[in-house]
């Protein structure tokens, strides 16, 4: 825009126009809106999928695999070793101690019995895992901490509650130290995290967390799967029978159910933990284990996310279609804007007499296209939030922290619909700004 | 002020040509009031729109206030048209939903001038149009010999130095046409030149000059 007198006489003009064809106004804002509201929802989908979950460390967390599958035949054709561990390696990594920090987990199904009498006791989700856990994934808490490494060897009962455990079972106050009973045994409350939603479960991703599944209610230190024998939960492959029936003929056995993580501060501790990856796995070689040829790895946590597949089909294809969808939306505006345009022919031809240029009048138009645009892209916005609303609705779980819109997402929604509504507006402006004024003048 | 020399200009159709205007030349001079008078196709409404800078013309020349106006661009037409014409219309060509003070200020807009200067302008042209009691009225609050009146006020408003009038009392009655008449007569008496593009002998009579045209070439007093 040239002149800013000007810009505001046509801002003018443009909400006057707006104003004086309130049905024709209404139906472009709602066509741009709804198109902008259906495309918004699958791109802040897809965009959730591919988000970074926790951006300020995910170059340093590294999820760790090891090859001990059959020597007959590579874990699901090949492409990766398999993505957990054996209870034998986990814990030899663990006592190797060699990243920075490292945090080895399981899921697990407990019964919490509340202290208070009167509530009933309900099942939880735990996550069984290791005292750097909580350093490694900078969990916030809200009261206490996380338990230490001696903590971890000495299989204390101990209990890290999630914000809304704590919530349901002490109504929030501060519980560290309070006795809590799960599946029959007491366990002393050492923390309580503050509101902590990432966006996924990404420390479980591939394996039982993928987007949209919340962080479980409880956290308890890994090697009380074994001292409680507690109800695992999470996926297990076996290539091998066990040799033996019970508890330790499993753990002694070449399934694999654990997770492992670690954190490697730079490119230099990735080498030296890979290579002692290897030199384990040649070790273990040397026992008659690990058969396949060498394939250790500690993989980023974005790399891993985009290897697990983060993106769902159904998420592309559905983007593809609401992107079309947009596109017809738009058609329909395009129709609209010149139907209101050449409408304009007579007023063109007026101010085209009295010293209005081509570019000044297509100014004009185009600005009014954008204060509908504007207006569709925040409907597009009310109608994102609704998308998303309905899409969480399909799912079981409550996947409304994973599908919000933030604010990028809102910005981008009524950037999409500027830029679309201006590029729909050019061709029914051009069309508008290239009367023959005479015609429209003597017309009259 | 205005000086067309040898000008042409031809509509085609796919199987028709139309020869609206062939060599035709006419000087005006500055003051001066012409009526450009001829029947029905003679090529009056051409002359007016290649004059007004609305529509080009196939060859000739034409210059404006000494300057020719040969191969400028859009931008440079409309601001010859914005400071140095001023259109009057028959049927007005007021815009509907704006107020009269905001149709006066239409071709001040483009002008670029400030707030101050145009609300002054419009004002001083309002007064002399008689005027200056509705400001605030739309154009289907008025009478047609009004709608002219605030229509004459837009073209003097940007203190144009040429009118460009077409059939400007054609659509009034008799007493509202006299009273447009002598407006423009005050106007060009106190120094502005008018072109009138007409078919009234009566009207015709009272510029000071009459052309009339008929079939594309002028047929008399062409020049000053």
């Amino acid at each position: 825009m040239g002149d800013p007198g000007l810009f505001g006489y046509n801002l003018r003009l443009a909400a006057r126009n707006i104003r004086r064809n309130p049905v024709l106004s209404l139906l472009m804002v709602a066509a741009i809106g709804i198109g902008i509201g259906a495309s918004m929802s699958m791109v802040t989908v897809n965009y959730r999928f591919q988000s970074n979950p926790i951006p300020a460390k995910s170059d340093v967390l590294h999820y760790v695999r090891l090859d001990s599958w059959s020597p007959d035949e590579p874990y699901q054709g090949g492409e990766a070793p398999p993505p957990q561990l054996t209870y034998l390696d986990a814990s030899a990594l663990m006592r190797a101690n060699a990243a920075y920090r490292q945090a080895m987990m399981s899921r697990a199904r407990l019964a919490l019995e509340p202290p208070d009498r009167d509530l009933r006791p309900y099942f939880v989700q735990a996550r069984a895992t290791t005292a750097g856990f909580f350093a490694m994934f900078d969990v916030p808490f809200r009261y206490g901490g996380g338990w230490s490494a001696e903590t971890d060897d000495a299989a204390e009962q101990v209990v890290v509650l999630k914000a809304a455990t704590n919530d349901r079972v002490f109504g929030g106050e501060n519980s560290v130290g309070r006795q809590l009973t799960l599946s029959g045994r007491n366990y002393r409350v050492v923390g309580v995290l503050d509101d902590w939603e990432p966006p996924l479960r990404f420390y479980d991703a591939g394996v039982g967390g993928g987007p949209g599944s919340p962080i479980e209610d409880v956290f308890i230190p890994w090697r009380l799967i074994v001292a409680n024998e507690l109800q695992r939960q999470g996926n297990t492959n076996c290539w091998k029978p066990l040799e033996g029936e019970g508890l330790q003929a499993f753990l002694n056995s070449e399934c694999v159910w654990i997770q492992f993580w670690a954190e490697l501060r730079n490119a230099d501790e990735h080498r030296a933990f890979v290579d002692f990856l290897d030199a384990y796995a040649m070790q273990q070689k040397e026992l008659g284990r690990f058969e396949r040829p060498l394939d250790n790895r500690a993989t980023p946590l974005m790399d891993w996310i985009d290897e697990i597949g983060g993106v769902p089909n159904e998420a592309v294809v559905l983007l593809g279609l609401s992107v079309l969808f947009l596109v017809v939306c738009l058609i329909n505006t395009i129709g609209l804007l010149l139907a209101k345009f050449l409408g304009k022919a007579s007023e063109i031809g007026i101010r085209r007499a009295l010293g209005a240029s081509r570019r000044t009048l297509m100014e004009q138009y185009l600005l009014e296209a954008g204060v509908i645009g504007i207006a569709g892209g925040l409907l597009g916005i009310v109608l994102t939030w609704a998308g998303l609303k309905g899409i969480n609705a399909q799912f079981d779980d409550d996947m409304s922290a994973f599908l919000s819109i933030d604010w990028k997402m809102a910005l981008a929604a009524v950037g999409l619909a500027i830029v679309a509504s201006l590029v729909t507006s050019i061709y029914p402006t051009w069309r508008a700004c290239n009367v023959q004024p005479a015609a429209h003048l003597s017309a009259n | 002020m205005l000086s067309m020399s040898d000008i042409t200009k031809t509509y085609r159709a796919e199987l028709v040509e139309t020869h609206a205007l062939r060599s035709f030349s006419l000087e005006v001079d500055e003051g001066d009031f012409v009526a450009v008078t001829g029947p029905s196709g003679s090529g009056k409404t051409t002359f007016l729109n290649i004059a007004g800078l609305l529509e080009s013309f196939d060859s000739g020349s034409y210059a404006l206030d000494g300057a020719s106006v040969e191969g400028l661009g859009d931008r440079d037409l409309s601001r010859l048209r914005n400071e140095k014409i001023g259109f009057i219309f028959q049927s007005f060509n007021l815009i509907p939903d704006l107020n009269v003070f905001d149709n006066v200020d239409v071709p001040l807009r483009y002008r670029g001038f400030g707030a101050a200067e145009r609300r002054e302008r419009i004002e001083e042209a309002l007064a002399r149009v008689g005027l200056a009691g509705r400001p605030k009225h739309l154009p289907s609050q008025l009478s047609g010999g009004q709608q002219q009146r605030v229509g004459i006020a837009r073209a003097l408003a940007g203190r144009p130095r040429f009118l460009l009038a077409d059939e400007p009392t054609g659509n009034l009655d008799s007493e509202m046409a006299e009273g447009v008449l002598e407006l423009l007569e005050e106007i060009n008496a106190a120094g502005t030149t008018i072109v009138m593009v007409t078919h009234d002998p009566e009207l015709a009579a009272r510029a000071r000059r009459e052309v009339h045209l008929k079939d594309g070439l002028i047929q008399n007093g062409a020049a000053a």
